[in-house]
């Protein structure tokens, strides 16, 4: 099992998750996040004050995929969320030891 | 006050209308009603600025940790100001006494009674005395609000609730008397009627010495011959330069210049802002304390101006940094109605339209470079936009009089005529009286915030600073995302 952790554009959300239920993937976490890459901050001016934001708004989509799903999995993910513009995000992934659903008790691939 | 028996119901008005009849009530001051309704409308629309008028275009402008904390700072001012202008501030303000201050004849508004009348400035036009408290009292509400915007983030609330109340004490109703205070265009106008009908010297000596009296009831700033409509001193001016000294006083906040301060909510400014402008409406046109021609004017004048100088800082603004903003074009409606303040009631209307333009693009000029310049503090720029405002405006006032440039002129309600006008006298008073409010408020504000900083110390711990003072101050969070 993977964790697919992506930081995309926060309006490639709903491409994304289409692209996801599209290939079976059912369930999905996202949080709001902030940060930066090679895409640099915005200047806010108020009153002659000029305030450099560096760290862009983004977010962060995780989920929980079976090793055999992976390739699948980044290719939506890199489809829906691409604009081929600076600042389109990035895709981590990291290895699953154990998945439990709470309500039932199972694990592992059927626990996803 | 002179009163006059009520009409009531049944058999009261029978009577009532007899002894008017029989002319037993002739002299007796008549309340106009419909200038009352007005009256009444504009009371509550001066407080509607303040809240939530003012509290929301200045609550967006800080950080989310600090927006309780401005928001209590202007409604808890509104209150205090409310209870200390009945037990003695209406008093002080608006009765005889010297020159510099009232007396205490109406101190918890003694004798004030449903009968008692307050003159406007027509000879013979009344209203309810108990409204022109209200009104006045609405005035000496907002305008130790609008310092807090100069300090914030940065000032204890237990500083604040010390502060307003003797600020009000010492330093507005003062100016408030010093400016506004007069003897009423009746008691002018009986005075002069008096020294006309009299036929032999010794009545005529009497006479004149009674108009002169009268003429001398008055503040000394209004003596001078300075006009101020609605407040560009009393109000902007006065508040500005307290603002100014509070924010040099506390020191800058934690930060300054190096962390992001950005304004929260520019919506919350936004629809602050647009509260303060209808507001207005009741604080410039119903300055004129009649429904007349008169308040028409000043309305007038406070659309055209506040447009004008919304789009010049706007336009300004775009012009040299790149971007119009929202902030920009909001700041400069309040700078433009800051500047037509003093100057609504006075003004020709194309006259207000240049008063816009031109105090828009110097306001702007005090917010981006002279602030930054001397590195300053005042966090929502209350010296900026009102005290620089307000100076222009006051100024401005004695230049757009002129009946030669479509002002008003000056009412002599002596000779009951337009006073001769001469611009370099009326610019010399108008001087006077900016200077009079920029030293009495500056000095004696600072001689306040040294008393309140060694009574109950001006600024928090720099822990609860960086907190943010909804918590520290209030217990409470204005958010909870």
């Amino acid at each position: 099992m993977k964790i697919v952790m992506a930081i995309i554009k926060p309006f490639k959300l709903d491409e994304v998750r289409d692209a996801l239920t599209a290939i079976g993937v059912h369930g999905m976490t996202v949080t709001e996040v902030k940060g930066y890459g090679r895409q640099k901050g915005h200047t806010e001016i108020y009153r002659g004050t000029e305030y450099a934001v560096s760290f862009l708004p983004k977010l962060k989509v995780e989920v929980a995929v079976a090793a055999s799903q992976l390739d699948k999995v980044i290719e939506a993910i890199s489809a829906a969320a691409k604009t081929g513009q600076i600042g389109d995000g990035k895709i981590f992934v990291f290895g699953l030891e154990q998945a439990v659903r709470i309500r039932t008790g199972e694990t592992d691939a059927a626990a996803l | 006050m002179k009163s006059r028996t009520p009409y009531r119901i049944g058999l009261a008005v029978l009577f009532a209308g007899l002894f008017a009849a029989t002319g037993a009530l002739a002299d007796a001051p008549v309340v106009n009603k419909g200038d009352n309704a007005w009256m009444l409308t504009s009371t509550v629309l001066v407080l509607l600025m303040t809240i939530p008028g003012l509290a929301l275009f200045y609550g967006g402008l800080v950080r989310t940790k600090n927006m309780l904390s401005v928001l209590t700072h202007v409604f808890y001012t509104v209150c205090i100001v409310i209870l200390i202008w009945s037990f003695y501030g209406y008093s002080l303000a608006f009765t005889g006494g010297s020159p510099y201050l009232g007396g205490l004849s109406k101190a918890f508004m003694m004798g004030m009674t449903t009968d008692s009348t307050a003159s406007t400035f027509s000879v013979g036009a009344n209203i309810s005395e108990l409204i022109y408290f209200c009104f006045q009292m609405t005035f000496a509400a907002i305008t130790p609000a609008l310092i807090v915007g100069a300090f914030a983030e940065r000032m204890r609330f237990a500083a604040v609730a010390l502060f307003i109340p003797l600020w009000v004490t010492l330093i507005y109703f003062p100016i408030a008397h010093m400016v506004w205070y007069w003897a009423g265009p009746d008691a002018i106008a009986d005075a002069a009627k008096a020294l006309a009908a009299a036929t032999d010297e010794a009545t005529k000596k009497l006479a004149q010495a009674k108009l002169d009296e009268v003429l001398a009831d008055g503040g000394q700033v209004y003596l001078w011959g300075a006009i101020d409509f609605a407040g560009g001193t009393v109000v902007h001016i006065n508040a500005g330069i307290a603002g100014f000294v509070g924010a040099l006083m506390v020191g800058k906040r934690i930060g300054h210049g190096k962390e992001i301060m950005a304004p929260h909510s520019m919506v919350q400014t936004m629809i602050g802002t647009s509260l303060l402008w209808v507001g207005w409406f009741g604080f410039n046109a119903g300055s004129n304390l009649e429904a007349s021609g008169g308040a028409a004017l000043a309305m007038v004048n406070s659309f055209l101006a506040t447009a004008a100088a919304g789009l010049s800082w706007m336009f300004a603004e775009w012009i040299v940094k790149g971007k119009p903003s929202v902030l920009g074009i909001l700041s400069g409606a309040v700078a433009g109605l800051v500047a037509v303040t003093p100057a609504s009631g006075f003004s020709g209307p194309m006259g207000a339209i240049v008063l816009g333009l031109v105090v828009g693009v110097i306001c702007l000029f005090f917010v981006t470079v002279v602030k930054h310049a001397f590195d300053y503090d005042d966090a929502l720029d209350v010296f900026g936009v009102h005290c620089v405002g307000g100076i222009v405006g006051a100024i401005a006032t004695g230049i757009l009089v002129a009946p030669f440039l479509g002002g008003t002129g000056i009412m002599d309600y002596a000779t009951g005529k337009i006073a001769e006008y001469d611009m370099w006298t009326q610019l010399i008073s108008q001087g006077k009286a900016v200077g009079t409010t920029l030293v009495w408020s500056g000095f004696g504000s600072a001689i306040l915030y040294k008393v309140v900083d060694l009574l109950v110390g001006l600024r928090p711990s720099p822990e609860a600073e960086r907190e943010g003072l909804d918590l520290t101050d209030h217990g409470e969070r204005a958010y909870d995302l």
